[in-house]
């Protein structure tokens, strides 16, 4: 194998060489952060809309590519995914460790992330499982994107990608309108897996028309919530 | 060092490729056809965006700060992605990059890896190293796997199959995948790549990927991707492999709330791709258990040094320059003869490997600014390619044999022409004469020699018997002589005087012929 020590070394001499050679002083610490904070950032943050707009727009903007989007009270939660669970014909569900009990719904089986041994699933088994409800951590309004950052009640990154179906509750205080709101919620969970979604799976690589559905899930249903 | 940039030093220049591409009318087609589509959704999304110039403008400066202080981001990322469970590895050029991978791949007693697309693995040539080894790289993005069925060439940033349409799509698909029949709808094929791949996800231990943004302040890694091919390849495999150019590096997590905007609605024109993966380091019981970056230079660090020439890594490889450019629209991206093709194309290849190859590549451009004005970090490529022009230039003055070739004697003969009047007059008499076999009809058809290149496309207008210098020197002449006028009636002689000229010059021109 190459010298890894000694590329390092000579990639970041290169760097400081030629930033030098173009007069660019090397800064410490303190000067690289206040530099950092001067850039200047005139893009929208996202405006205070009214609520109903902002329900609106997400719901609208999810439907555009291809999600289902069904609205639920509070105590309707569980209905909500039955529901969804019917149209397809499903009678079970993977749910991960952490989702709310009280939005399971009646009369469904509900499959857990462990074998026999207590070990999580293998991907085998995974891919034996055609549906998954979860959680989500926020909701960007303007792209339609739901935010995992893969916590209690949304399981790791391979139970939202291997089974087909992918249902997941979202509250309505977890809506936002922007990207930069969207990445400020979720910012303190930085250094957690996260995985943004915007709707089922689809390419681009055909004639550069969205197609729905190749590898991650084909059906992407949200139920959203009223309730803080 | 040796720096490579895929197959470019074989690779024929621009305008012999390009003649070859021109010819392909199918190909034509299928590329116009993309390029206008996707350009009409990117408007349409672009146009959503009321802070679209404030995003360009962030997106710019941020990498334009990060480049600045480009060994200190490096630095603070390698140690969040170590303090995170990753290893870093440094690679200077291609070769040296190939032989990190492999030797982790060796290592880890691999026969197949599974891959997400990765441009930068097609610029230092992976995947050649790996079956070279007896690895098997299996590309997993839709249209990468139909350009590795296919045994062809990527020739888009985005969408390397672009240049195929969908009947060609299946076609493939159908000879390649043992398949007995196949519908024709794009869902279809869509089907027959999930059915194909499925096993080989669930199966091989292995993935290697590129990388959209190296998070710096968390040691976070970013991959933006439609399909989700890219979260099987980094979330179901137990060693995951990513090669980050240098220059991918950003300073924040927070800076995402910018490219995360950008880059989709640049590259395929959606307000947000379907899918994006944040991850950092390794996470227990998640996802790959065995995390390796390699960090790679390969001719990125010799930009560094001109402010201009910086800009160029400011890229985000979205592609919207390709789809913009009236010369990519025509030729697609094969003629580029690099992985790297349209406007950013013609910027990057050379400058990776030092202008040594690539060069007609800067000549590739009608100059138009349309690649400019679409990019969402605001690279100048026109000036850019006038830069590297002179750079070309330049260098082949700088040898003995290139001084005293005609072209460079012809251009160092216009510049002292342009300089004096004399010496201007004198030429214009001599190209006067000169021209006058080749006059029809006031235009000049076809020249021979090293003139040739200017009339091979398009005639040129003759050089009329009377220039305007002689004509305002006849009409001094003749004011002086009527005693002068008024500014103002002079100035409408003036202006009906040179109407009547520049008829006059189109009679002499056809009575000339």
């Amino acid at each position: 194998m190459a010298d890894s020590t000694s590329a390092r070394a000579a990639v970041l001499a290169q760097i400081r060489k030629r930033l030098t050679e173009s007069s660019i002083p090397a800064s410490t610490d303190a000067e690289l952060a206040a530099e950092y904070q001067r850039i200047p950032r005139s893009y929208s943050r996202g405006a205070a809309a009214d609520a109903d707009h902002l329900l609106h727009l997400f719901t609208e903007r999810l439907v555009d590519y291809d999600a289902e989007v069904v609205r639920a009270t509070s105590d309707g939660v569980a209905q909500a995914i039955a529901g969804l669970l019917a149209a397809a014909s499903e009678r079970r569900a993977m749910v991960p460790e952490g989702f709310p009990s009280e939005w399971l719904p009646q009369g469904v089986e509900i499959l857990r992330d462990q074998d026999a041994n207590g070990e999580q699933l293998g991907h085998e088994a995974l891919d034996g499982i055609k549906t998954v409800i979860t959680t989500v951590s926020a909701g960007i309004a303007q792209t339609g994107t739901i935010i995992l950052e893969h916590s209690a009640g949304q399981g790791r990154r391979a139970l939202t990608l291997v089974p087909d179906r992918h249902i997941c509750v979202v509250r309505t205080s977890q809506v936002v309108e922007s990207v930069p709101e969207g990445v400020e919620r979720i910012r303190a969970q930085a250094t957690q897996p996260i995985t943004f979604i915007s709707g089922p799976s689809a390419t681009s690589d055909i004639e550069m028309t969205r197609i729905r559905g190749v590898h991650g899930p084909r059906f992407l249903g949200v139920v959203l919530v009223e309730q803080a | 060092m040796s720096v490579r940039v895929g197959k470019t030093a074989t690779a024929p220049a621009f305008p012999i490729a390009a003649g070859g591409a021109l010819e392909d009318s199918q190909l034509r087609r299928n590329v116009k056809h993309a390029t206008e589509v996707i350009r009409a959704k990117r408007g349409r999304v672009v146009e959503e965006a009321a802070d679209w110039e404030q995003l360009r403008q962030a997106g710019h400066d941020i990498k334009a700060h990060t480049l600045r202080h480009l060994d200190q981001y490096l630095q603070q990322f390698e140690a969040n992605c170590e303090r995170a469970g990753g290893k870093v590895h440094w690679a200077r050029d291609a070769d040296e990059a190939n032989s990190i991978i492999l030797g982790l791949l060796r290592g880890y007693q691999a026969t197949e890896v599974i891959k997400v697309k990765t441009m930068t693995s097609d610029e230092i040539g992976l995947n050649r190293a790996l079956e070279a080894a007896k690895i098997e790289p299996v590309e997993t993005d839709l249209a990468d796997m139909i350009i590795q069925l296919g045994a062809d060439e990527p020739s888009h940033i985005v969408v390397p199959a672009l240049h195929k349409n969908r009947a060609e799509i299946r076609e493939i698909f159908l000879d390649k995948m043992g398949l007995d029949h196949l519908g024709t709808e794009a869902t279809d094929l869509t089907d027959a790549a999930r059915h194909y791949l499925r096993e080989k996800f669930l199966r091989v231990e292995i993935g290697l990927s590129g990388a959209n943004f190296a998070i710096a302040d968390t040691g976070g890694v970013c991959v933006v991707e439609s399909e989700g091919n890219g979260r099987m390849c980094l979330t179901l495999p137990d060693v995951l492999i990513t090669l980050v150019g240098i220059e991918k590096v950003i300073p924040g997590f927070q800076d995402l709330e910018v490219y995360l905007q950008t880059l989709p609605r640049s590259a395929t024109g959606e307000r947000m791709n379907p899918y994006n993966s944040i991850w950092t380091g390794v996470h227990a019981g998640d996802g790959p258990q065995h995390f390796h970056v390699v960090l790679l230079d390969n001719g990125r660090t010799e930009m560094l040094a001109n402010d201009l020439e910086r800009e160029t890594l400011d890229c985000i490889r979205c592609g919207a320059c390709l789809n913009a450019c009236p010369v990519y629209r025509e030729t697609g991206g094969h003629a580029y003869g690099s992985i790297y093709s349209g406007p950013i194309g013609a910027i990057l290849s050379p400058q990776l490997q030092s202008m040594e190859h690539s060069r007609s590549l800067p000549y590739a451009s009608s100059l138009c600014g349309a690649c400019y004005e679409v990019c969402p970090v605001k690279i100048n490529i026109p000036e850019l390619l006038i830069h590297l022009r002179g750079k070309v230039v330049r260098t082949d003055q700088s040898t003995l044999a290139g001084a005293l070739n005609p072209e460079s004697l012809a251009m160092k003969f216009a510049s002292r022409a342009f300089q004096s009047t004399s010496v201007y007059v004198a030429a214009q008499r001599l190209a006067r004469l000169g021209q006058a076999p080749f006059v029809r009809k006031g235009m000049i058809g076809p020249l021979p020699g090293m003139f040739g290149g200017w009339t091979k496309f398009r005639d040129l207008k003759a050089i009329p018997k009377h220039s305007f210098r002689d004509w305002w020197k006849d009409h001094e002449k003749a004011r002086q002589k009527s005693g002068g006028a008024g500014p103002v009636r002079s100035a409408t002689n003036a202006s009906d005087a040179s109407r009547r000229a520049a008829s006059s010059e189109t009679k002499e021109g056809a009575s000339h012929g």
